[in-house]
């Protein structure tokens, strides 16, 4: 019952409720961040990271080189990617008003994936060389062909949202285009060779190790690029939560509006899978994860612990993947399903009523 | 004048459903748009709404043309209460009426002191006060429903517009929301005119009726479109007539049984209402006739019917007698 009446206790404890979990959530990052840099094959002791990462040189030289080389940058990325594909999933949550809505949900990884596919599997078997070895994740060639791939689907999307009066329309074009690239990704290996097809699934596991220093500043930059503009429309995407009419009827410019969400989760999720592969799962379940924490569908706090924790629980993912201690490294996107299926069921099993449960 | 139109046509390219309405709505009065399904009122309120281009004439809010007003000046000047349930997610009560405040908040929508106002102000008049920190899912149709007009007066439009906003209420809460509908417009001096199919509550409230039916809107205070019959003809429809002594609408039945009924004050009344309801037509002479007979706490019922006299302690009683005796309650 509505005991609480007055206005300041309520408004203190909300934001104060807030606050606490975006504190957490950050010190959660700091924590999964600093572990994701200590652990590995090699153990590396804190004190030695920190050093390394002022700028000094580690108690053993080949530490230097693990950290600066390998871990940071793979840290880095994974962080990023993680708080790109959770903004990214809570974007499309709530434009398409679907709890089940993630960022491939346009079908710009079947987009990627056709690019990569057609570079992998046909230059193959046209004899063209361009690769040279089998794990080509973080080539050039496959960042550029994912990359056109996603935004080739991106275009189709955007031309279609400015004709399109209702959101779920897009939706059904984004699944069709899921079946249609599949498909002919299935064509493409049925006629492919077995090195190829094995260097195709290799891109498909999704890694965080691929960005090398010199891709960092594009790929971070424009992750950051998308993140600020999710933000930047958290005031329609709170309108949005009622629906496209009320939202219209409350001053949404509807078209602009669906077109800034569509930009940022397009951006967002296109980059990720053009550096990272297509990594599943994050973008569906952290929006859930934050809502049910902060317990509010509010965009202003809800983008930023979606950005938070997706990145805590793209490092944990990727330092799973890793197997620490272990000389193995698992694909990282049979971890990521692994810790995002359970979620979902839980989501969809705990939940009265699953419309209350999600942004819509 | 708050709204008005002018020569309007609405429908669709192919489908013109009503033309040359010329409109007008005051401030503080509360409109009722009726008519029956499919007669165009959704139509008509989406075009008032500028969802949806008129055919033809325009709509002018304020002066200005809504097909030409941007979504943010619109907003400012017109509040949407829609038929469907909004899901909305979490939001409290009092976040979901503060998104109202949508078209005057900078791009963080912080509530400046003016906007808390309107906010708590809007809360307060549709009487959800208790209700303004709860979540949403939590609460009923109803208090959703009033929540959904706070959120629309938090606006601060000069007009509101609301779909059929009982459709999916209970009968006690329907009332409730016209009569609370009604006194906001009084009070806050907006005009508001909504759609609706309960004629009754429609015919209490209202302080004009919009009848749309065939292609034509009558508008009038709804006693003059009683009077002048529009009402019984719009809403003629086989086996069902409206009783212009008793403003409500009777199913007709064929062939009814003349009883005669003695005895008055409300008992009568209500006996009569039962003898209707069984098919007989109570007339002031007739064989088989039914008394009243009032005692000091309670009435007992006697029954003249086909010769055979008979006394019961309820309505109840003798109805189901007169329906276990006469092949005409059954047939009826």
């Amino acid at each position: 019952m509505g005991e609480i009446t007055l206005e300041r206790p309520y408004s203190a404890g909300v934001w104060s409720r807030r606050r606490t979990v975006l504190i957490a959530l950050s010190m959660g990052l700091v924590a999964a961040f600093a572990a994701s840099l200590a652990l590995g094959s090699v153990s590396i002791p804190l004190n030695n990271i920190v050093t390394i990462l002022m700028g000094g040189e580690g108690a053993r030289a080949s530490w230097t080189t693990i950290v600066m080389n390998f871990r940071l940058p793979k840290a880095i990325t994974a962080a990023l990617a993680g708080a790109a594909l959770s903004v990214s999933g809570l974007l499309m949550q709530t434009l398409f008003r679907n709890p089940l809505a993630d960022p491939y949900v346009l079908g710009i990884s079947s987009g990627a994936s056709l690019g990569v596919a057609l570079v992998v599997l046909v230059t193959a078997s046209a004899g063209v060389s361009l690769f040279s070895g089998l794990t080509l994740v973080g080539d050039v060639g496959l960042i550029t062909a994912a990359s056109i791939g996603a935004a080739a689907v991106m275009a189709i999307i955007a031309i279609i949202a400015r004709r399109v009066r209702h959101t779920m329309t897009l939706l059904i074009l984004g699944l069709m285009i899921g079946y249609m690239t599949g498909s002919l990704v299935s064509i493409l290996i049925h006629f492919s060779i077995p090195d190829r097809i094995q260097t195709y699934i290799n891109w498909t596991f999704g890694t965080f190790g691929g960005v090398t220093w010199s891709q960092m500043p594009l790929f971070s930059a424009v992750i950051l690029i998308g993140l600020l503009t999710a933000y930047w429309v958290a005031k329609p995407l709170n309108a949005f939560l009622l629906g496209e009419t009320y939202a219209r009827s409350m001053g949404v410019d509807v078209r602009r509006a669906r077109i800034g969400i569509l930009a940022a989760s397009s951006i967002l999720a296109g980059v990720v899978t053009a550096f990272c592969g297509p990594i599943g799962f994050l973008g569906v379940a952290v929006p859930h994860l934050c809502r049910i924490l902060l317990r509010t569908s509010d965009h202003r706090v809800a983008l930023p612990a979606a950005a938070l924790m997706g990145a805590s629980l793209a490092l944990i993912a990727d330092m799973i993947a890793q197997v620490p201690g272990g000389q193995v490294i698992l694909p990282l996107n049979a971890i990521t399903a692994l810790i995002g299926a359970p979620v979902v069921v839980w989501v969809i099993l705990s939940r009265r009523n699953l419309r209350e449960s999600f942004s819509a | 004048m708050i709204l008005e139109t002018h020569d309007l046509s609405i429908g669709y390219t192919k489908k013109t459903i009503a033309s040359r309405l010329n409109l007008t709505l005051q401030a503080g009065e509360l409109v009722c748009l009726l008519g029956q399904n499919g007669a165009g009122k959704s139509t008509l309120i989406r075009t008032l709404a500028g969802m949806q281009p008129p055919l033809n004439g325009r709509v002018l809010l304020n002066g200005d043309d809504v097909r030409r007003l941007d979504a943010r000046a619109l907003a400012r000047r017109l509040g949407v209460v829609l038929t469907e349930r909004a899901d909305v997610g979490m939001l409290s009560v009092h976040d979901l009426v503060a998104l109202g405040r949508y078209p005057y908040t900078d791009w963080m929508s912080r509530l400046q002191p003016e906007d808390k106002r309107a906010v708590n102000r809007a809360i307060e008049s549709v009487g959800a006060s208790e209700l303004a920190y709860r979540p949403v899912s939590e609460l009923s149709d109803g208090e959703r429903q009033k929540v959904m007009i706070a959120r629309a007066l938090a606006q601060e439009p000069a007009l509101m517009i609301l779909d059929e906003p009982t459709a999916f209420l209970d009968l006690p809460r329907r009332a409730e929301i016209m009569f609370l509908l009604r006194d906001l417009a009084r009070e806050s001096g907006r005009a508001i005119l909504l759609s609706t199919h309960d004629l009754d509550l429609a015919l209490r409230t209202a302080d004009r009726v919009w009848l749309l039916a065939n292609g034509t809107l009558t508008d009038g205070a709804p006693e003059d479109l009683v009077l002048s019959g529009a009402f019984a003809s719009a809403f003629q429809s086989e086996g069902v007539s409206f009783n212009i002594s008793e403003g409500a609408f009777h199913v007709q039945r064929p062939q009814r049984t003349p009883i005669c009924l003695s005895g008055d004050g409300v008992t009568r009344l209500w006996m009569a209402r039962a003898l209707e309801r069984a098919g007989f037509e109570v007339v002031d002479s007739a064989v088989d006739r039914v008394e009243i007979i009032t005692q000091t706490d309670s009435a007992r019922f006697r029954l003249h019917y086909a010769g055979v006299l008979t006394e019961y302690e309820s309505i109840y009683a003798l109805i189901a007698a007169l329906r276990d005796n006469s092949g005409v309650v059954q047939t009826s």
